[in-house]
């Protein structure tokens, strides 16, 4: 029975539990309730993975319509893969929580922030897993609506002024999805994507069919923070609750990744949009001067939660490079990348959540002498910082390892050139709050003795992601298989042909 | 004048489109940014509404002696979608109310700190 509906799980454990969280009311019960919800469906999606990697494409029809009347839940290596992060992170990120939004977040707000966590994460679990162009809005929606209200939840006033402009922002990005998928209905006359896939095929130089994959880009492009559509990302990062920043940064903007992944190449299939269209010269283009641009603006920041929301939106420039490059290894840099940035991020803005925690300040000047007063603190902010370079042994090696290898299959000797040069601007900023930590004392107006490190329930989850982030780097199997599945399957769906250099 | 006239229904689509997005962008008020946010939403639903359109067809409601149908699906759809608009212009307006208490103006160019203007 349950064997039978494991594909629905994901979406309808958090859907259902996001009201019962609100009633229980007390912060310490609705804490418990939703991570033990969130651990449950992270663990379905480690059975969806294995099953996906065991069997190929799992199909489920939503209330027993077959596909392509009925709305279809398909579940491969892809979306397994990225929702097996996203369920695991958001577990470890309410683990964290408890602690952190007492400092953070008003007592009386305490459930209302873990109801729309898991609203966030039903929809972005519902991104993830449908297959239908139309559900695929309503669950960004979901998950876009309780983002705007995780955000506006700091204490901070400037966190509202954050939200609306990402409201403005994020809905407009929907609404234009919305218009390239009415678009794509009125050429096809159907909404399964792969049913999508199978119509739009005869139709390839249809004007109808070429605005609505305008549409879907630009829309995507936003929800995802592409250069230059990332005004959004560094307020709402910023003035965000710190627990609520990690599970955002790594999660939401993948999933957008993976959106622009899965219309890219499921349903409009890659020799439409990169052979006929030339969209990779443009994503490639956007994704090198994200790259540069936002590492650039990361190390002229004071604000340490906005050097790392900057130099998020220059990660997502490597997400959608390897993307650009049009090839399995390409696309499977990316893929890896999603993940492994998850993982370093999502550790990265723990620590910084606890900084704030102990000190009450984000600010570089805040760091200083930290070394000594939270040593585990700060020890995992400097080895998944290393990971955000790019050091060997660290996740960020193996992302950026694949993607120059990627460059170099082409022979694209400059954009290996560049991937690297990206990295040295990472040394910088990582470098500057590194330095501020571990070389500078403790500023005058800080008691020693209330500096100490932070609770254990905001550690234990901090070093569960660093030691992912250690393992990850030095057995890659497992990412890189499922990784290489995973592209290699979006690639084939379509029969397309190694692209030469 | 065919293109026009065929169309009609498209150019108010778009017209409206337009409108509703240089709202959004140019207002200085916040709440004239939702009602912006909303034009530019209605747009889509009548894009959606119109093309569910058949010549000839009528409502989709088995009878006798009627052979075509309007398509109902785009209704359905945008059902779903009207929904996610009155839930987005909710949280929108809710913000605006925060912001009015917290800034005591919801007039972008009033805020003190210019970093805060949206």
């Amino acid at each position: 029975m349950l064997e039978q509906h494991l594909a629905a799980l994901p979406i309808i454990l958090p859907l259902i539990a996001a009201p019962l969280t609100l009633l229980l009311g007390r912060s310490i019960l609705s804490w418990g309730f939703a991570t033990f919800v969130s651990g449950c469906a992270s663990v379905v999606a480690w059975q969806l993975l294995l099953a996906a990697l065991s069997n190929g494409a799992l199909s489920y029809a939503v209330g027993g319509w077959p596909p392509p009347w009925g709305i279809e839940l398909r579940i491969d290596a892809a979306n397994a893969f990225v929702l097996l992060a996203v369920t695991t992170i958001s577990t470890l990120v309410l683990i964290y929580s408890k602690d952190s939004i007492q400092k953070e977040i008003e007592a009386h707000k305490h459930s209302l922030y873990f109801t729309a966590h898991l609203l966030c994460l039903a929809g972005l679990s519902g991104i993830l897993v449908t297959g239908d162009a139309f559900n695929l809005f309503v669950f960004l929606e979901i998950s876009s609506l309780a983002t705007y209200t995780l955000v506006s939840l700091a204490s901070d006033r400037r966190c509202l002024t954050s939200a609306f402009r990402y409201l403005v922002m994020g809905t407009i990005g929907a609404t234009f999805i919305l218009i390239g998928v009415g678009l794509l209905y009125m050429k096809t006359g159907t909404l399964n994507m792969l049913d999508l896939a199978n119509r739009i095929a005869p139709y390839e130089s249809s004007r109808t069919i070429n605005t609505g994959l305008a549409f879907v880009m630009v829309g995507v492009s936003i929800k995802l923070a592409l250069f230059p559509l990332h005004m959004w990302l560094p307020p709402a990062y910023t003035h965000a609750p710190s627990a609520v920043t990690a599970f955002l940064a790594s999660t939401a903007t993948k999933v957008a990744v993976y959106v622009m992944i899965r219309f890219i190449f499921t349903i409009f299939g890659v020799e439409h949009v990169f052979h006929e269209m030339n969209i990779d010269l443009i994503l490639m283009a956007l994704a090198i001067v994200a790259i540069f641009k936002c590492s650039y603006m990361a190390t002229v920041q004071s604000n340490v939660k906005t050097v790392l929301a900057y130099s998020s939106v220059a990660q997502i420039g490597y997400m959608i490079l390897g993307i650009s490059l049009v090839s399995v290894t390409g696309l499977m840099a990316g893929l890896i990348h999603i993940f492994n940035h998850a993982l370093m991020k999502g550790a990265l803005f723990m620590a910084v959540g606890a900084v704030f925690y102990r000190v009450g300040s984000v600010d570089i000047k805040a760091f200083r002498g930290l070394g000594k007063q939270m040593p585990l603190t700060m020890a995992a902010f400097t080895i998944a910082g290393l990971s955000i370079i790019g050091v060997p042994l660290t996740v960020g090696f193996v992302s950026k390892w694949y993607l120059v290898t990627a460059a170099l299959e082409q022979n694209q000797w400059i954009l290996a050139a560049l991937v690297l040069g990206g990295s040295l601007l990472a040394v910088v900023y990582i470098g500057r709050i590194i330095e501020a930590a571990y070389f500078q004392d403790l500023s005058d107006t800080l008691d020693p003795n209330d500096i100490k490190e932070v609770p254990l329930l905001m550690l234990a989850p901090m070093w569960t992601l660093v030691i992912a982030n250690i393992y990850f780097g030095i057995d890659t199997s497992i990412t890189t298989e499922a990784a290489t599945s995973a592209s290699e399957w979006l690639f084939q769906n379509h029969n397309l042909q190694e692209v030469s250099p | 004048m065919n293109f026009i006239n065929d169309y009609y229904n498209y150019w108010i689509v778009v017209f409206l489109m337009m409108t509703g997005f240089y709202i959004v962008i140019s207002a200085n008020n916040l709440v004239k940014k939702i009602v912006g946010l909303n034009i530019f939403q209605t747009s889509v639903f009548m894009l959606y509404i119109s093309m569910g359109k058949i010549s000839g067809g009528t409502a989709p409601i088995v009878a006798e002696g009627v052979t075509q149908y309007s398509n109902p699906l785009p209704h359905v759809l945008i059902l779903t979608a009207i929904v996610v608009g009155v839930a987005t212009t909710a949280v929108g307006l809710s913000l605006i109310v925060r912001i009015k208490r917290a800034y005591g103006t919801v007039e972008e160019n009033e805020f003190e700190n210019k970093d805060d203007a949206i």
